[in-house]
């Protein structure tokens, strides 16, 4: 017994340094070398300025004001947000508005009311946003990433159909030919591993950020 | 569903492929030949056992062995607690966290201890860099190597000819973290940091993002914690959401190898029993076994899946899967992942005690919902966690030869072991100690108000919330219906510790009972089997290596889960799939 209590003691330090400290710092000296920028985040600079990460959603959306220039506000007090029209908008982020630092999922349950009535809200504002662009689009072709939380809230990717979808309104908002924008979205799509391991997404930081070189230029 | 199911059936046969080479390894391991690593490794776990001070030329008893584990797995209890009150004297502590209260510190500790990694906190809110590291990552490590040494004891115990040695524990030990779970760790990490997963020590950045708004992005050594979460079948993540937060599992390559790191070495262990025992035909059964029960969870979590919900259909949102979309349920999943390795790693999760989720558990579907209970409900026996799910495997695999014995009327008999009353007497009681510590603990926390207090929703959902919670525990599995966290508690600065008195104790109670009493009694079988002389097989002996065992093996294990919590599933994820209307 007394033998095992000095080992464990004994254990408890050394494993504590070799694995706890030495391992994870070995890790980071060979990724910080070998990978740096995807070892630091994937960040995306513009203009010197930290502009986000290609592994994470951001918000695209805007608060909506009032007549007198005030942020609307909502029964809760947040501000209300509108999607900005001239950028693709990401996958619905219900729990956690996008916010990397305390990710949540939304845990709504397959049989839950709260996630039909989120559901609805979220396809009736889709169509809202998209049908005057693509017209005679219904339910029917709304692929359900667009209508759906994603387990992080900060999916980067939304789908192929979806971004098709989305294609025509960046189209006529920013006075590019479509054939224009549907080249810049398979551009920056990112494919399944050796075509065949995961899915394939839009990453929608990046097409926006091209899609506003483009304009500005 | 025909890619999908492809990448389901490529991640199947690299298993199959890698499990005799891993396996292999690992008995030359653990039989002290001389492997690749012996090299490089050879020195340092000689330093070892003189830092150590401990003598591994001695043999242990089981109850020698036991103490040692116990011993060992107490202290380290006691020092992951100390580290984690002690958050505010920490280095590598840039966003300033405090320490969490004292019971969510004991469910953690429990938790992680025990190879659980139920986390009743957010790791990105409430925990310091060196909390992630020298605490919980270390436990990631010792708590699965603790495992392994249980199995490797017990297949010492049926190999042995003679005498009552099991091995020495600080040597299985010592070799499992050198030789096994580093060197595959390392290699893991940097796979993952290719990827883009996150490796480093600055603190948070502010991004501005495009409209005009802020964004924070995180930072920290995730990508070396992230290789032992799933090589370990830990599952503990650095972020909330676990593998599905971008940083911790960014592409489809880094989801294909934490899927594969999470199933190696409990299906490795089958070929290691088998080269160890001298019949890799007996590592072969029990992989196939496994592996059937295995793929039947997949295939119905993914057509569930695929399907979609209730709530989404009653929405209007169209289900189908077309050109450029997945279809299907995809609330709480991740559009890299799509369905197939959503549903994929739904069931790996269960099968193992990883718990690791790039998934949101409490969004499946009813039937995609089941296959994780079921899994769960059959103690994690289907490649199970690294060691545990040999060890508990085997003990069904005995189970099974003595209903074999009963049906042919010849007393059992195991690789030439006869079994006589005190084995049997011993198994029984150690299957039935995981059943025991998820239904007490369930029944009584949602039949108390305070227990309640911890449900997110109400109906069937709720009530499978409380099952799952406690089934996960006392399975040291850790996946969660994430509904259930009971509420926060308002620390300044600790914004993420969730939990309540009652739910945390009782569910570090249940961690640590179901953890350590089945630890007890493989032990005690390992010693009372190595005690026993071994007897020729005969004419009338019945063969374990056959398809017909097979079958009988997953007889038992079916009949055993099901019998025991048929009922109490019924009323959760079972109602759910029966109906397609919303409450």
């Amino acid at each position: 017994m007394r033998r095992d209590l000095i080992s464990s003691v004994l254990a408890i330090v050394v494993i504590t340094a070799l694995l706890g400290i030495a391992y994870p710092l070995v890790v980071t000296a060979v990724a910080q070398v070998a990978f740096p920028g995807k070892a630091n985040g994937s960040k995306i600079e513009r203009n010197g300025k930290l502009v986000g990460s290609r592994l994470l959603a951001q918000d695209f959306r805007t608060p909506v004001r009032n007549a007198n220039g005030k942020p609307k506000l909502d029964t809760d007090g947040n501000p209300v947000l509108t999607p900005d029209p001239r950028y693709f908008q990401p996958r619905p982020s219900t729990a956690t508005s996008y916010d990397p630092a305390a990710t949540a999922f939304t845990s709504l349950g397959p049989n839950s009311k709260d996630a039909r009535d989120t559901f609805k809200a979220s396809l009736d504002g889709y169509l809202r946003l998209e049908r005057p662009h693509d017209r005679g689009l219904t339910a029917t072709r709304v692929p359900v990433d667009a209508v759906t939380s994603s387990a992080s809230g900060v999916d980067p990717h939304i789908s192929e159909a979806n971004a098709a979808v989305q294609a025509h309104r960046i189209a006529d908002v920013r006075r590019l030919p479509l054939v224009r924008v549907q080249q810049l979205v398979a551009d920056h799509t990112d494919g399944r591993f050796l075509g065949v391991l995961g899915e394939p997404g839009v990453n929608v930081l990046e097409l926006n950020l091209a899609l506003d070189r483009r304009t500005s230029r | 569903m025909l890619q999908g199911s492809l990448q389901i059936a490529i991640f199947i046969a690299v298993l199959v492929a890698l499990t005799p080479l891993l396996g292999g390894y690992m008995a030359n391991v653990y039989t002290g030949e001389h492997v690749v690593l012996t090299r490089i490794a050879g020195p340092l776990e000689r330093l070892l056992y003189r830092r150590l001070r401990v003598d591994v030329s001695r043999g242990q008893d089981w109850k020698a062995y036991a103490r040692s584990l116990l011993v060992l797995s107490g202290l380290f209890w006691l020092a992951l607690y100390l580290i984690l009150r002690t958050q505010t004297l920490h280095p590598w502590n840039p966003q300033g966290f405090h320490s969490g209260t004292w019971d969510v510190t004991f469910n953690t500790t429990s938790s992680f201890i025990t190879n659980t990694n139920w986390q009743y906190y957010a790791g990105e809110t409430t925990m310091t860099f060196f909390s992630q590291m020298a605490g919980l990552a270390v436990q990631n490590f010792v708590s699965a190597a603790v495992g392994i040494c249980v199995v490797v004891a017990l297949i010492r115990g049926i190999m042995a000819r003679s005498g009552h040695s099991l091995g020495n524990f600080w040597q299985d030990l010592v070799r499992t973290l050198l030789y096994v779970l580093l060197p595959l760790s390392l290699v893991g990490a940097l796979v993952l940091v290719s990827q883009g997963v996150i490796q480093g020590f600055a603190g948070n950045a502010t991004a501005h993002t495009l409209v005009g708004g802020a964004q924070t992005i995180t930072f920290g050594p995730v990508a070396s914690q992230e290789a032992i979460k799933e090589l370990g079948t830990n599952g503990g993540g650095f972020f909330n959401v676990n593998s599905a937060m971008p940083f911790e599992n960014p592409t489809g390559l880094s989801n294909f190898v934490e899927l594969l790191l999470i199933l190696l070495i409990p299906a490795a262990l089958t070929a290691t029993y088998g080269r160890m025992v001298g019949n890799r035909r007996q590592g072969w059964a029990i992989f196939s076994a496994m592996a059937i029960l295995f793929v039947i969870g997949v295939a119905v979590a993914y057509a569930a899946e695929q399907h979609g919900t209730p709530a989404q259909h009653l929405a209007g949102i169209h289900t189908g899967h077309f050109g450029g979309s997945t279809g299907g349920n995809l609330e709480g999943k991740e559009q890299r992942f799509g369905i197939a390795n959503s549903a994929l790693w739904a069931a790996v999760t269960t099968v193992t005690s990883c718990g690791a989720v790039n998934t949101a558990f409490e969004s499946l579907t009813g039937l995609g919902g089941a296959v994780p209970f079921a899994n769960l409900s059959m103690s994690e026996v289907v490649f199970g966690g690294v060691g545990t799910g040999l060890y508990s495997m085997l003990v069904f695999v005995l189970l099974s030869v003595f209903i074999g014995g009963l049906m042919v009327g010849r007393t059992p008999e195991y690789l030439g072991k006869k079994l006589g009353t005190k084995e049997i007497k011993l198994l029984t009681l150690g299957a039935l100690f995981t059943p025991l510590a998820a239904l007490m603990t369930s029944a009584t926390a949602i039949a108390s108000p305070a227990g309640r207090e911890s449900l997110a929703a109400a109906g069937p959902q709720g009530f499978s919330e409380n099952l799952y919670a406690y089934l996960s525990q006392a399975n040291n599995n850790g996946s969660a219906w994430a509904g259930y966290t009971g509420y926060v508690q308002p620390t300044p600065g600790n914004l993420g510790a969730h939990g309540v008195a009652l739910a945390d104790l009782v569910g570090g109670l249940t961690m640590m009972f179901a953890r350590y009493a089945p630890i007890l009694f493989v032990l005690a079988i390992a010693g009372a089997l190595a005690g026993k002389r071994t007897a020729p097989a005969g004419l009338g002996t019945m063969r374990t290596d056959t398809p017909t065992f097979v079958a009988l093996l997953i007889g038992v294990i079916v009949l055993v889960g099901a019998l025991t919590f048929f009922p109490a599933i019924l009323l959760g994820p079972v109602v759910q799939s029966l109906t397609t209307s919303v409450f």
